[in-house]
C-alpha cells in the first residue's frame, strides 16, 4: 500500500522530520485561503500515486491568490496520466541551496534492510542508480540490532553531504529508518530533502509504501487506504473478489491458478501469437462461487474476445471447478465469449466429466488450450 | 538417494490443528510421511489423525525424536513460528508453507538463518518432495514419480506442469524443492542447486524460476562456475509490464528494469543452460540432456 504525499508528510512530520507548512485542499477556494495562510510563494501539488508529476504538470509554483486560483483550478480535475485528481496539497516554497535523497528499503537480494544517501537529490533516483551506481551511498542494517548511531553518520559521510548539514541529515535518516521498522515499510524515501540558504533541512517530498501482508498491525495507516480513490474498475472488482488481478491491453482473457503458472500462460498466449489481456489467479482451493466471479471479472473486460482457463489442481479441485465455469455460463442466454478449458491434477477427470461441451471448448494440454484461445479471439477480432 | 527428504525424515507439523495443518497432514501420512507429532501451543496432549500434538516445537522433536518441521501457521504468527523451529534443537529441516508473512517478520528470521545450519525452505512454497517416499507440504503426490531429475521452483502449480510433463515421459524425480515466490526466502536456487550436484542419482536439474530480484541470475553464475550436473530451465513473466505485480509478492519487473525474465533467460543460456519457451520444450531438453 502506498501513501499519498500528504499522508506520509503527516507520518514523517509526526515522528519528527522537519516538513513545509501545508494544507490539503480539495477545491480551488479552499486552496487559496490555505495559500493565504501559509504564504506565497507556495506550490500547488496533485495527490496522485504517479511518478513525474512535475513535467506532467501537476505540480505548479504560484505567486499570489490570483495565480493560486489558477492553478488549483487547473489541476483539481484535471487527468494525470490516467489518473484523475480530487486534491492537492498547498505547501510553502523552500528556498533551497542543495537536494539530497535520502531512503529506507528491503534489499531482498541480502534479505536485510538497507539506508541510501546521495547528494544527488531532486531527480528520478533509479536513474541516478543506472548511470553513476556510486553516486548513492548505502549501508545494510542488521534487523536485529535496527540502526546504530555511527551507521547514519557513515553513510551520510560517505556521500558526501555538507558538513555543516550532515548531523541533521543523519538524525533525519535514523527517524526515518526507526519509521520504517515501526510502520512495516516497504519503501520510505525522502526526494529531495532540501537544504535551506539559512542551512536548514527540510523534507520536501515523502514516500511511504507500506508491506501489504503487515497492515493487519498497523490499523492507523491501512484506514488511510480508505482516502485512495480507485482509477480502474476493472483492478478495484479484482480487490472486491479477493483476485490478484493485472489487467493488460491484449485480447485474450487469463485465468489460472498459481502465480507461476498463471503468468506462464500469459507467455504462451504471447508465444502463439496472441495478446494476453489481463493476469487473473484464482489462488488455492478456489470453489465455485469463486470461479464465477473470476468469469465475470475477465467477460466485464470490454478488450477480451476469448477467455483461455487453465487449473492444475493440487488443493483445487478439478470437479469443483467445472461446477463453477458450468455454472457461471448456464446463467446466460448465449455466452458472451468463448471459453476454453484445461484442467488438470487434482480430479481433472472429473472435472472434464462435468464441464458443460456446449458451453465451452475442452483441451487436454496447456500448449492445445492456449492456441485454441488465441485462434478464438483472433476470429472474434476479425468479426468486429 | 534424494536430497533433504528421505526415509528417515521424522516431521513435526506446526499448527497441525488448523483446517489446512490437518488436511495436509492426512494428505502426508497418506504418502506415507512419517509425520510424528504436532506443535500447537495450548493443544498439547491432544491428537490429530492419530498424532501426538505438544505445546511446543522441542517438547515435539524430543519426545518424538522429530528432525523436521513443517510450518501451517497463519502469517501473523508464522515468522514466530520459524523462529521456534530453527531454534529447537534436533530439526535440520523447517518447511514454511504459510503465505503472506510480512516481510520484516521474514528478514529477522532470515538473520537467524544464517547463524544455523539448518536449511529453511520458503515460505510461501508448495514444499518439497523425494517421490515414492515422502512429502513435507501440499505439493499432489500422484503427479510425481520417482526417477533421476532433480527440480526447483519459485511457483507451486508451475512446478505441478513441468513435473507432469517429465512424468508423462518418464523422467522422474528424486527430489522437487518449491523455494517459494517471496521476496525474501530461507533456501536459494543456489542451495537447492549445490544439494542436486552433491547427490549422485540427479543426473540433471530442472530450474524454473520467475521474473523478479537477481535469483536466477545468480544462479546462472553459479551453474556455469561450479556444477557438472547439466541443467535445463523455464521462466514465467516474459510478458509482464514493469511495475506490476504479478500475484507472489516477489514477482515484479522493478521501473528501473532489472528482473526482467530476458535478463534471466540470458544469463541461464550465458551458462549453458538451455532455456525452454514452453513447459514442454523444458522435458525436450530434458531428453536430449539424459
Amino acid at each position: 500500500m502506498k501513501l499519498h504525499e500528504y499522508q506520509a508528510k503527516q507520518v514523517f512530520s509526526e515522528a519528527g522530520i522537519p516538513t513545509p507548512p501545508s494544507q490539503l485542499a480539495r477545491t480551488a477556494d479552499e486552496a487559496v485561503a490555505a495559500a493565504e495562510e501559509i504564504g506565497y510563494p507556495v506550490a500547488i501539488k496533485a495527490q496522485v500515486q504517479v511518478g513525474g508529476r512535475g513535467k506532467a504538470g501537476g505540480i505548479k509554483l504560484v505567486d499570489d491568490a490570483e495565480e493560486a486560483r489558477e492553478a488549483a483550478e487547473d489541476i483539481i480535475g484535471m487527468d494525470l496520466k490516467g489518473i484523475h485528481v480530487d486534491r492537492v496539497l498547498v505547501e510553502g516554497a523552500v528556498d533551497f541551496v542543495d537536494e539530497l535523497y535520502v531512503g529506507v528499503t528491503m534489499d531482498r537480494g541480502e534479505g536485510e534492510p538497507v539506508a541510501m544517501v546521495s547528494t544527488r537529490g531532486g531527480v528520478n533516483i533509479e536513474e541516478v542508480a543506472e548511470e553513476d551506481p556510486e553516486a548513492i551511498a548505502r549501508e545494510h542494517i542488521d534487523p536485529a540490532f535496527g540502526m546504530h548511531p555511527y551507521q547514519a553518520r557513515k553513510v551520510v559521510y560517505e556521500a558526501g553531504v555538507d558538513r555543516e548539514v550532515a548531523n541533521d541529515v543523519a538524525s533525519i535518516l535514523r527517524t526515518l529508518y526507526q519509521l520504517w521498522d515501526d510502520r512495516d515499510g516497504a519503501d520510505a524515501e525522502i526526494n529531495p530533502l532540501m537544504v535551506t540558504s539559512e542551512g536548514e533541512v527540510v523534507a520536501a517530498d515523502a514516500v511511504m509504501n507500506i508491506d501489504d501482508d503487515a497492515l493487519f498491525r498497523q490499523p492507523e495507516l491501512a484506514e488511510m487506504e480508505d482516502d485512495v480513490a480507485d482509477d480502474d474498475s476493472l483492478e478495484a472488482k479484482a480487490e472486491e473478489y479477493g483476485f490478484d488481478y493485472v489487467r493488460l491491453s491484449g485480447n485474450t482473457g487469463i485465468i489460472g491458478n498459481g502465480a507461476g503458472l498463471v503468468m506462464t500462460t500469459l507467455d504462451l498466449v504471447d508465444h502463439y501469437g496472441g495478446s494476453p489481456a489481463n493476469f487473473l489467479d484464482v489462488g488455492g482451493g478456489a470453489k465455485a462461487d469463486r470461479i464465477a466471479n473470476a468469469l465475470d471479472m475477465v467477460f466485464s473486460d470490454e478488450n477480451v474476445d476469448a477467455v483461455v482457463f487453465n487449473i492444475f489442481g493440487g488443493i483445487t479441485r478439478g470437479d469443483e471447478v467445472a461446477n463453477g465455469i458450468n455454472q457461471a455460463l448456464e446463467q446466460f442466454d448465449e455466452i458472451p465469449k468463448q471459453v476454453v478449458v484445461r484442467l488438470a491434477g487434482t480430479n481433472a477427470e472429473e472435472g472434464m466429466e462435468i464441464l458443460n461441451e456446449d458451453l465451452v471448448t475442452v483441451e487436454h494440454t496447456l500448449e492445445d488450450a492456449v492456441q485454441r484461445a488465441v485462434q478464438y479471439a483472433d476470429e472474434a477480432e476479425a468479426e468486429q | 538417494m534424494s536430497v533433504l527428504v528421505d526415509e528417515n525424515t521424522r516431521v513435526v507439523v506446526q499448527g497441525i490443528t488448523g483446517g489446512e495443518g490437518k488436511f495436509h497432514t492426512e494428505q502426508m501420512l497418506e504418502y506415507g510421511t512419517n509425520v510424528v507429532a504436532g506443535a500447537v501451543p495450548g493443544k498439547g496432549g491432544q491428537e490429530v489423525a492419530g498424532v501426538p500434538v505438544y505445546d511446543t516445537v522441542q517438547q515435539a522433536a524430543r519426545e518424538e525424536d522429530a528432525n523436521a518441521s513443517v510450518v501451517f501457521v497463519p502469517p501473523a504468527f508464522a515468522g514466530d513460528a520459524c523462529f521456534e523451529a530453527l531454534d529447537a534443537k534436533g530439526l535440520d529441516l523447517v518447511v514454511a508453507i504459510t503465505e503472506g508473512i510480512p516481510t520484516q517478520d521474514m528478514s529477522r528470521v532470515y538473520r537467524k538463518l544464517r547463524e544455523t545450519d539448518t536449511h529453511l525452505v520458503g515460505p510461501n512454497c508448495p514444499g518439497v518432495i523425494t517421490p515414492g517416499v515422502a512429502k513435507l507440504g501440499i505439493l499432489p503426490g500422484n503427479i510425481f514419480s520417482s526417477g533421476n531429475v532433480g527440480l526447483v521452483s519459485r511457483s507451486g502449480t508451475l512446478t505441478y506442469q513441468v513435473v507432469d510433463n517429465l512424468t508423462d515421459r518418464g523422467l522422474g524425480q528424486t527430489t522437487a524443492i518449491g523455494i517459494g515466490g517471496d521476496p525474501i526466502i530461507g533456501t536459494d536456487f543456489i542451495d537447492a542447486l549445490e544439494l542436486f550436484e552433491a547427490d549422485p542419482d540427479t543426473h540433471a536439474v530442472v530450474m524454473c524460476g520467475e521474473i523478479g530480484g537477481e535469483d536466477e541470475e545468480a544462479a546462472a553464475r553459479f551453474i556455469g562456475e561450479h556444477m557438472d550436473t547439466p541443467v535445463a530451465g523455464f521462466i514465467a513473466g516474459r510478458t509482464a509490464p514493469p511495475g506490476k505485480r504479478m500475484g507472489h509478492a516477489g514477482a515484479i519487473v522493478s521501473g528501473s528494469g532489472t528482473g526482467t525474465a530476458e535478463s534471466k533467460i540470458t544469463a541461464l543460456e550465458n551458462n549453458g543452460v538451455p532455456v525452454g519457451d514452453t513447459p514442454e520444450e523444458v522435458a525436450d531438453h530434458v531428453e536430449d540432456i539424459l
